[in-house]
């Protein structure tokens, strides 16, 4: 779950590490008030997109009225499809120097990892490889003062920076450990006359920890059909094309939308309904996919955990209930398999054996 | 012969009373698999499916030697029952619960590495040695004794590759599924290695996906040190970037871990690269020379 800026800085606050001061506010006139108190302010759209700057989502401000009018132009911008609900007002704070600062999760070692680099402020994919340290952690220690000093040595930074950055990344990291981070990045990582501050917060908390971690506020950009299917318990991705596709996997769903454009097709969605489900979470599945309105029906069975006649079951009572008037292409294999069948062709309903026949059939009823 | 497990393999079911844990014991059993106990705290001296309830994995040693413990239990108490099995002295872990922090995965790896111990996953389907073996929950009447290893990141499609397989009567060795996660145990790399040294294993099939480097680095390996053939399927080539597709790993940002970058990788490390699930099956019969 991504967190918006004012959300991080809350959190960085929390833990020590300096911010600016601020107002979060959610009119024009609620800015003007907050440039009134604060004196030459930075407005910044509390969007989740992180081209926001590019996109004119930050603004620089010395009056109230300066404040009101640039807020009032960022109230009316439209980043990726989101509407800006809510500003950050910040001091605009005299830097003397931009570092770039994160931790991160390194899924190949396994372990957490600080990325460093003196080119802060800039879009992080255009640092230099040989400029951007990186310094895997030992979770079983932590991070320590060594190795904050020696990723000081490695950036080449002064001693009295060095001095700022040691008492500063230990705090990050117990942020980072404790809120169940997979990201905590600040760029840039501002050097001021009073030191350094965070101007920026992009947090990034794991979904599966959220758990532990009931005081944060839930935050989502999915659509709300996708909400829908998070309710259900289903992983629901929309796409842009006609075919519904149900499958059971992650793994087989994905290959199940890749033979569909191999074919020449287009899938509307990505819905993986997950191993042994019931058939109430099955009936479910497939009455959300119905309900988006799609030209073909495509659903791709390759029963483990899952059972075939579950499957089926589900589908007869769908489409006694609901009525199923869209062609259908359904392959049906494994566990219980004939069972399933049996109650499938009862209602006249028949199946394939191969995913390419269905995927290729799918195909074709499009056409 | 086969990679990390066999028949003699003693195994632990951690969270055996569960719904889950019960029903796979049985399966286990039923495939041949030497499961010499199981662990539920609370539930010591309990039987399932004619296997004996211990409170600790600790108790369970005492009373007979195990090397591997599978764990079914919710994903919170899965850290606790992980390190709890290394603390005890087993060396391979199959994680089945999905949804694991990433926090806690990561405390599991590095106590793990610490002892030496192999993880398998978490949210993985297990390992299977075909005929002889199996820690998961695969449904086994696919997975037939032959010469071919396989390795993949995702379930059901790797069933369905290896179900495509035994019907054309082509054999595993063992079936290794690395998981779906970002922090998980065993990569694509560590399987390799093992399967380049079995000498059962004839060639091997790599089931990835798209996020992550795991693919890449299988790549610059197999390019540098493997001897035996290699046929690919990558899942997830009409994947939108920045959207998650089901599993955690499979996420494609900032221009990473993207369908091309893997497939060029492989490519160049002359390994074939299969358009379908199904395309996989002719090209094995072509590098074990049964074209």
């Amino acid at each position: 779950m991504k967190l918006y800026e004012h959300l991080g800085k809350d959190l960085f606050a929390q833990y020590e590490i300096p911010v600016p001061r601020g107002r979060l506010v959610e009119t024009v006139e609620q800015a003007g008030e907050a440039a009134a108190e604060l004196g030459e302010v930075v407005i910044k759209s509390q969007v989740l997109t992180g081209k926001r700057g590019k996109a004119g989502g930050v603004a620089f401000a010395s009056t109230p009225d300066e404040a009101k009018k640039e807020a009032a132009r960022i109230f009316d911008l439209c980043f990726e499809g989101f509407k800006t609900e809510k500003l950050l007002v910040e001091e605009k704070i005299q830097i003397e120097q931009e570092l770039y600062l994160a931790l991160t999760i390194d899924g190949s070692a396994g372990s957490p990892v600080v990325l460093a680099s003196l080119d802060g402020g800039m879009d992080v994919e255009e640092v230099a490889e040989e400029r951007m340290i990186r310094w895997p952690v030992d979770n079983r220690i932590g991070l320590q003062a060594y190795m904050a000093r020696e990723i000081c040595r490695r950036m080449g930074v002064s001693a009295g920076l060095q001095k700022e950055l040691v008492r500063l990344l230990p705090k990050l990291y117990k942020m980072f450990r404790e809120m169940d981070a997979e990201l905590a990045e600040i760029n840039p990582l501002a050097l001021t006359p009073e030191g350094l501050v965070a101007a920026d917060a992009k947090v990034t908390i794991d979904d599966d920890a959220l758990y532990r971690h009931p005081d944060l506020p839930r935050i989502t950009e999915k659509t709300a059909l996708e909400l829908k299917a998070e309710e259900l318990d289903l992983a629901y991705v929309e796409l842009e094309g006609d075919i519904a596709v149900m499958a059971n996997g992650a793994g087989i769903t994905m290959a199940t939308l890749d033979m569909v454009q191999h074919y020449g097709g287009e899938p509307a969605n990505f819905l993986d309904f997950g191993g042994g489900a019931n058939v109430e979470k099955t009936s479910q599945a497939l009455e959300l996919l119905l309900g988006t309105g799609p030209k073909v029906l495509l659903i791709n069975i390759f029963g483990g955990i899952t059972r075939c006649d579950v499957v089926a079951e589900a589908f007869v009572r769908v489409k006694a209930s609901k009525g199923i008037e869209l062609p259908v292409s359904f392959r049906l294999v494994g566990t219980n398999e004939s069972e399933g069948r049996e109650i499938l062709e009862k209602e006249g309903i028949s199946t394939f054996n191969s995913m390419d026949e269905a995927v290729r059939h799918a195909v074709e009823l499009t056409g | 012969m086969a990679i990390y497990i066999d028949q003699d393999t003693r195994v632990l079911v951690q969270g055996i009373t569960g719904r889950q844990g019960s029903f796979h014991t049985a399966q286990m059993l039923e495939y041949g698999t030497k499961i010499v106990g199981g662990v539920s705290p609370g539930k010591g001296g309990q039987v399932v499916e004619g296997v004996p309830v211990f409170d600790s994995t600790f108790e369970a040693l005492e009373k007979q030697s195990a090397e591997a413990s599978i764990l079914f239990m919710p994903a919170p108490f899965a850290k606790d029952a992980a390190l709890e099995a290394l603390d005890a002295g087993l060396k391979i872990l199959v994680l089945i619960p999905e949804s694991i922090a990433l926090h806690d995965a990561m405390e599991i790896m590095s106590y793990a590495r610490q002892n030496d111990a192999v993880v398998v996953g978490p949210n993985t389907f297990g390992l299977i040695s075909s005929g002889s073996s199996k820690i998961g929950i695969m449904p086994h009447r696919y997975f037939i004794p032959g010469p071919v290893g396989v390795v993949s990141r995702s379930g059901t499609l790797c069933y369905e590759i290896v179900g495509n397989l035994t019907e054309n009567k082509i054999g595993t060795t063992t079936v290794v599924g690395l998981g779906g996660d970002r922090v998980v145990g065993l990569h694509f790399i560590d399987v390799l290695k093992k399967f380049e040294t079995d000498p059962a294993t004839e060639a091997v099939i790599l089931v990835g996906e798209i996020g992550g480097s795991s693919e890449e680095e299988a790549a610059a390996y197999i390019s540098a040190s493997m001897s035996k053939p290699v046929v690919a399927y990558l899942a997830g080539r009409s994947a939108p970037p920045g959207k998650r597709m089901g599993h955690a790993g499979a996420i494609i940002e900032r221009g990473r871990g993207t369908f091309d970058s893997k497939v060029k990788a492989l490519s160049e490390a002359g390994v074939k690269v299969a358009d379908l699930p199904t395309a996989i099956s002719p090209l094995i019969k072509a590098a074990l020379g049964k074209a």
